[in-house]
């Protein structure tokens, strides 16, 4: 039996395709952009296409995201928390707190081993914290998104970042450059800032191990570096860490069919 | 009319077109006061309201916080107002009740029409930081109207002692010569004694109809409970809405009675924490998608509701002094019972320690039979959202799910309604709850 889960981001668009409720059959993605059923049609085609499967051999479609309540083909929706809780804790079963950096949220929750969420925190009206954040700062330095991270670790010094807005926070790295300080330095400033700030939203809803994260951050290895530091615990990122939302919405969506 | 669309009869409160009636001549009768010889004061809802009533029946007041909530509802006229006091140089962080107020001032426009009219006369006491302050302003800003305040900073009630006491009563005294002095009037005891005992019945009665929501299903929901303490906010000492509330009672038992239930289909019961986001009050209305019910706050039960915890360790009414045999003869009198009654209302004690407000909330959580609590993380009042992140923390220590939102009871531009109602999918979700309906 094919389920399938749509995670109807803030920027991009995730279609996972599930058998059984146990097997990864496709991944894809979209850039949701201003067309989002378009994109997500082109992204659930896209999935269907590489499991050579067709529309009607998917009994169910469970959305979450930002933009869920919208989704096409979906039938129900599960939270954003509760999707990546339940997708947490297939890919990794130790799971006990989800770190998920999206493009528009920063969260973070406990989560028992059945993957019920037990509490969470959701960062509030600001983007520090949220991946736009990182993408803002990459072009107040002039740089490619995927090379921050790198730029990052190549830093030896520490250098205060205070702004919690990414309007002021790019007005201070430009203040950084004028100051001669190094784009590593300044990308490190940058990473410190924001894993601050989600280190904190940890604190508030506690932590337990084992710590995973998810979401489209979680693949740049100096804010992984930073959460451990931070946190001084194994800070784990699961394989497709953006996925994890998708597939989440996938194993509600077999629950919903009786799957066990 | 009874409905019966899910699992619980539901039913309209028979009363609520009169408390929609006392409110509006309330106001009506603050700004038509002059035209009958009748006196304007001005303070705010924590105030002795009881006091300047021995001035006679035709001096009418405005209280502030309820007046700046009715500012807040009406989401354009809050923004004029907001804006205006920003431009006159207040800062965007100061009491959201109070900058609605001060700029309905400054644009001299009342929320229920015309120019704003100004009082006689202010009343105040200092609860907490902005209320020390507002009104020195409101009587700069309409160019020196007679000021009284009354500091009250003698707590918690566990700590209150005689001295106390007479610290209060004594200022008392003192205001009652300033409110002679300043109106003119001869003051009339008799009128202060009425008063005083109308104070006691209010606050003791709404913390009866208070007590029946921790019947399940809740006769009550939050949102309808929030125009019924208002009442009690505007004028607790008047005759009318203490009637009223004997009023409101006598149906709350019959709903009980019955098994008439505030929502359809309650599953789920909750609680929220300090003023609400006054211009959003559909948030309320969402949670009932899920059968959640709010089923009221420290805030509302706190506010006005006089409250003693009973021999069994339950939260019940406040007996009134009249009910323990107390006479109330002279003015002394009846300034030292007034003073004892307010120094135990609820909402007063947490200025001193959130842990207090914790143990208070735990109380209700219990007692009111709880799954999860929703704690506002109120930007627009500093005074009760102070200790609000300890008692997130004591509430979770007792086996409580909370949730947190930020927002602002008076100023929409802080309040994001499309996040705070994802986070409420989100809570739901982890207590289980699905949506009935869309």
């Amino acid at each position: 039996m094919i389920t399938a889960g749509i995670d109807m981001g803030a920027k991009n668009i995730k279609v996972v395709l599930l058998e059984d409720g146990r097997k990864v059959r496709a991944r894809a993605q979209e850039l949701g952009g201003t067309d989002t059923r378009g994109a997500t049609e082109k992204a659930f085609n896209a999935a269907l296409f590489q499991a050579g499967l067709k529309m009607a051999d998917v009994l169910h479609v469970t959305s979450t995201g930002a933009g869920r309540a919208n989704a096409p083909y979906a039938r129900d929706s599960v939270t954003e928390v509760g999707a990546a809780a339940r997708g947490a804790v297939f890919v990794h079963p130790a799971t006990r707190t989800v770190i998920d950096i999206g493009a528009e949220e920063g969260k973070t929750l406990r989560c028992d081993a059945a993957g019920k969420v037990i509490d969470f925190a959701v960062n509030e009206k600001c983007a520090a914290g949220a991946g736009s954040f990182m993408e803002s700062m990459a072009r107040a330095l002039e740089v490619k998104l995927e090379q921050l991270g790198p730029l990052s670790m190549k830093s030896t010094n520490t250098i205060p970042m205070n702004a919690q807005c990414a309007v002021f926070a790019e007005s201070e790295v430009v203040t950084l450059v004028h100051q001669k300080h190094s784009k590593e330095d300044i990308a490190k400033a940058v990473h410190d800032a924001i894993a601050d700030r989600i280190t904190s939203m940890v604190r508030k809803v506690g932590f337990e191990n084992d710590v995973v994260l998810i979401g489209g951050v979680a693949k740049n290895p100096a804010f992984v570096e930073t959460m451990k530091r931070n946190l001084q615990t194994e800070v784990k990122v699961l394989d497709e860490p953006e996925y994890v939302g998708a597939l989440g919405a996938a194993l509600v969506a077999a629950d919903n069919e009786g799957v066990k | 009319m009874t409905e019966k669309t899910g699992k619980y009869p539901t039913e309209p409160l028979k009363c609520w077109d009169k408390a929609k009636k006392i409110r509006e001549d309330y106001y009506k009768d603050y700004a038509s006061a002059h035209e009958k010889g009748g006196l304007r004061w001005a303070g705010g809802a924590w105030t002795f309201d009881a006091i300047p009533a021995g001035l006679g029946d035709d001096v009418h007041p405005i209280t502030s916080e309820p007046y700046g909530a009715s500012c807040a509802f009406n989401k354009e006229f809050s923004l004029k107002c907001l804006e205006a006091t920003e431009k006159a140089g207040y800062a965007r962080d100061l009491c959201a009740y109070m900058r609605n107020y001060w700029g309905s001032i400054l644009l001299n426009q009342f929320a229920f029409g015309g120019p704003f009219p100004k009082p006689d006369f202010l009343w105040q006491d200092h609860i907490c930081c902005s209320h020390a302050k507002w009104y020195q302003v409101v009587s700069e800003l309409e160019h020196g109207i007679p000021h009284f305040s009354i500091d009250v900073s003698v707590g918690p009630e566990d700590e209150i002692d005689q001295n106390k006491i007479d610290y209060i009563v004594g200022q008392m005294h003192d205001g009652i010569e300033f409110l002679e002095k300043s109106t003119g009037r001869k003051y009339d005891d008799n009128l202060l004694i009425k008063a005083v005992k109308n104070t006691c019945r209010s606050t003791s009665t709404w913390a009866k109809v208070c007590e029946l929501n921790k019947t399940v299903p809740a006769p009550l929901d939050e949102k309808s409970m929030y125009s019924l303490y208002v009442l009690g906010t505007l004028q607790k000492s008047s005759q009318a809405v203490a009637d009223f509330y004997e009023e409101l009672l006598k149906e709350v038992q019959d709903r009980v009675k019955r098994g008439i239930s505030a929502t359809p289909n309650e599953r789920c019961r909750v609680m929220s924490d300090t003023q609400p986001p006054w211009g959003f009050l559909s948030v309320f209305r969402y949670l009932e998608k899920f059968g959640t019910v709010s089923i009221g706050s420290l805030y509302t039960f706190g506010l006005i509701g006089a409250w003693e915890v009973a021999p069994d360790g339950e939260w019940v009414h406040r007996k009134t002094p009249m009910e323990k045999g107390v006479s109330i003869n002279d003015r002394d009198k009846a300034l030292r019972v007034l003073t004892e009654w307010e120094l135990h209302k609820p909402e007063w004690q947490h200025f001193y320690s959130p842990h207090l407000k914790s143990e208070m909330m735990i109380r209700i959580a219990k007692q009111w039979k709880l799954n999860g609590v929703m704690l506002h993380y109120n930007r627009g009042c500093e005074g009760l959202s102070l200790g609000i992140a300890e008692n997130r923390l004591a509430l979770l220590k007792a086996g409580y799910p909370v949730m947190v939102f930020e927002g602002n009871m008076g100023d929409e531009r802080e309040f994001d309604m499309v996040r705070t109602m994802s986070r409420i999918d989100s809570f739901m979700e982890t207590l289980g709850m699905k949506k009935d309906f869309d």
